[in-house]
């Protein structure tokens, strides 16, 4: 019987020859990745000893530029742990910063086929690049850079084979809304991506969809390999590595296939991101305060591109505040240069440095009471971006940007007719 | 194992309900003072030692921060769920939460029930009603960390961090 990605994957890092839905895998991990919330004092230990340097990575990125003295403490925390155990690949405040996944993205430390784990929970956004990548606790992170190791309960897979083409103003939010409305939660399964339409989706669109696997409550998303993949990996990491692709008999918990081509534009609705997912008409004329385009999930380049693409020319309405924040420095500096950023600012939005910053209501876009938010970042759990009384909807970039002109929800149907 | 009261949580209890974003940067002891703050608030000051949380499908879904620590700290002796998401659950085994999944556990109990999980079994019973349901069992090892503490205990014996 044949295996899915994440059971070859999970079985290679293991030294077993197999691995099945139920069994415990003990993995050697090939990427570790703090953030400068793993140094907050009440989870950090001091470490005596860490595994192997070259395979740990520290991004500072929830709180940057520091928001607060604490923010500030982790840093400091963070930067002389790197410097005592010699750890090289560190993203501190400057040219490098960036959330975490999206310079994990930029830099291709998720190696198809490799086991990354993370202390964050969107950590499965590295399953676009073909890598076993989960988010982990705390103490798994400790775990991992001290040991090298880390363990997974392995789950049933559920896959997903994608045929057709987006249309035109249709992203990859929208087909991942479809997902989550469609299908719901994927309570300890893991989500492989294929298909002929895969290849489709760009990079940064697989990213988007990966990234959400959080939401779906998956264990691994990942994505079958392809040219375009590992020509990008190439290109920005010299370190050898080997894509897995699913046996011709694997065994699959379910098999869904999706019609690209037959996808349009989706809102989830506040509170919740699964089975909340309705046509933007349904929602059309709320009148918002804030839109936001920003996180791991849609601070990309093509994020960016298509945002601007619908304000061009255009205003942000009097009394909303529209919030863009790139994924990474990196991201805004390549959207600087491509002219979305002028365009944007033009426009009447905000570009703030790369961060988490509004996506957890940390800083720079934090909701008040009874406000409502339409945002393209990666939750809209009550509270999650302020106070608790404001109400969160999300939606792909293009409609974030045509509401923010609008200034309540609405499509950016004419803009792509 | 006993739990005196059983206390009852629907589907998909994520995790900024039990550790709200704004206390991330708090104390592990004012953390535990928060957790279901918005959805049900006091609910700190009435849960007693070793009651047990019976709730739905998902519970623990959201983000990787240290909820299970704060369910533990709560006193809570144990939790059951019809699922439990993942990273939750693996922060109960590394913290130290005995959580298990237990299909059709949010039917079986109310509120104020008292509960008998018998990890010898793998089951739990309702005294109320008399009704017996099968949890399912937790990998030997990974049990061994719920009820040893978790991992922090473990990586101390072993030099790996300094003592708390
Ligand atoms: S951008 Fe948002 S979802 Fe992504 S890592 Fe930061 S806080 Fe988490």
């Amino acid at each position: 019987m044949g295996m899915t990605i994440t059971e070859k994957i999970l079985a290679r890092a293991s030294g077993a020859a197999r691995v099945a839905p139920g069994d415990v895998a003990v993995v050697n991990v090939d990427t570790a990745v703090l953030l400068d919330l793993s140094f907050l004092p009440e989870g950090w230990r001091e470490v005596l000893k860490v595994h192997d340097p070259s395979k740990v990575a520290i991004v500072f990125d929830h709180l940057v530029p520091a928001s607060t003295v604490q923010a500030a403490t982790c840093h400091q925390t963070g930067r002389a742990f790197a410097a005592k155990f010699g750890i090289e690949r560190l993203h501190d405040v400057g040219a490098e910063q960036g959330i975490s996944h999206a310079v994990i993205a930029d830099r291709a430390y998720a190696l198809p086929g490799s086991v990354l784990v993370n202390g964050d929970s969107h950590t499965c956004a590295g399953g676009a690049f073909n890598c076993a990548a989960r988010g982990v606790g705390g103490p798994d992170m400790l775990w991992a850079i001290t040991t090298g190791t880390a363990w997974f309960r392995v789950g049933e897979t559920v896959r997903y084979d994608f045929t057709g083409r987006l249309r035109p103003g249709v992203t990859a939010k929208d087909l991942f809304l479809h997902i989550a409305g469609t299908y719901g939660a994927h309570v300890n399964q893991n989500v492989e991506y294929g298909g002929p339409g895969m290849s489709g989706l760009s990079i940064n669109a697989r990213r988007t969809i990966a990234t959400m696997g959080a939401e779906l409550s998956a264990e691994f998303t990942i994505f079958e390999p392809d040219d375009a993949l590992i020509d990008y990996v190439r290109a920005r990491n010299a370190a050898k590595f080997d894509p897995v692709w699913p046996d011709a008999d694997a065994t699959y918990k379910e098999r869904r296939a999706i019609d690209l081509g037959a996808l349009a534009p989706l809102v989830a609705l506040p509170d919740a991101v699964v089975n909340q997912s309705v046509p933007v008409s349904e929602v059309a004329g709320t009148r918002i305060d804030q839109a936001f385009i920003g996180s791991c999930a849609n601070g990309t380049l093509d994020d960016l591109e298509i945002a601007a693409r619908v304000v061009r020319g255009r205003k942000v309405a009097r009394g909303t505040r529209f919030i863009v924040t790139p994924g990474s420095q990196a991201v805004f500096r390549a959207a600087l240069r491509a002219g979305y950023v002028e365009t944007l600012l033009e426009a009447g939005a905000v570009v703030t440095p790369a961060t988490c910053g509004a996506c957890i209501g940390g800083h720079m876009g934090v909701l008040g009471p009874d406000e409502v938010c339409i945002t393209a970042s990666t939750r809209n759990f009550k509270g999650r971006m302020g106070d608790p009384s404001a109400r969160i909807y999300m939606a792909s970039p293009a409609t974030v940007a045509a509401s923010a002109l609008a200034g309540h929800i609405a499509g950016a149907e004419e803009v792509f007719a | 194992m006993i739990a005196p009261r059983v206390w009852c949580f629907g589907d998909n209890i994520n995790t900024d309900l039990i550790l709200p974003g704004p206390y991330l940067y708090r104390s592990p002891e004012e953390q535990a003072r928060a957790v279901f703050q918005s959805n049900r608030p006091g609910w700190v000051d009435q849960v007693g030692k070793g009651d047990a949380i019976v709730a739905g499908f998902n519970f623990g879904m959201g983000s990787s921060r240290p909820a299970a620590r704060s369910v533990r700290a709560c006193g809570v002796g144990f939790l059951l769920a019809e699922t439990i998401n993942g990273l939750f659950f693996r922060n109960a085994v590394n913290y130290g939460l005995l959580a298990c999944e237990c299909p059709g556990v949010a039917a079986a109990f109310m509120e104020g029930d008292s509960a008998e999980l018998s990890l010898e079994a793998w089951t739990v019973r309702n005294p109320r009603s008399g009704a017996v349901l099968a949890v399912t069992p937790v990998p030997a090892q990974l049990l061994a960390l719920m009820r040893g503490g978790g991992l922090y205990p473990v990586m101390e014996a072993r030099g790996l961090i300094a003592p708390a």
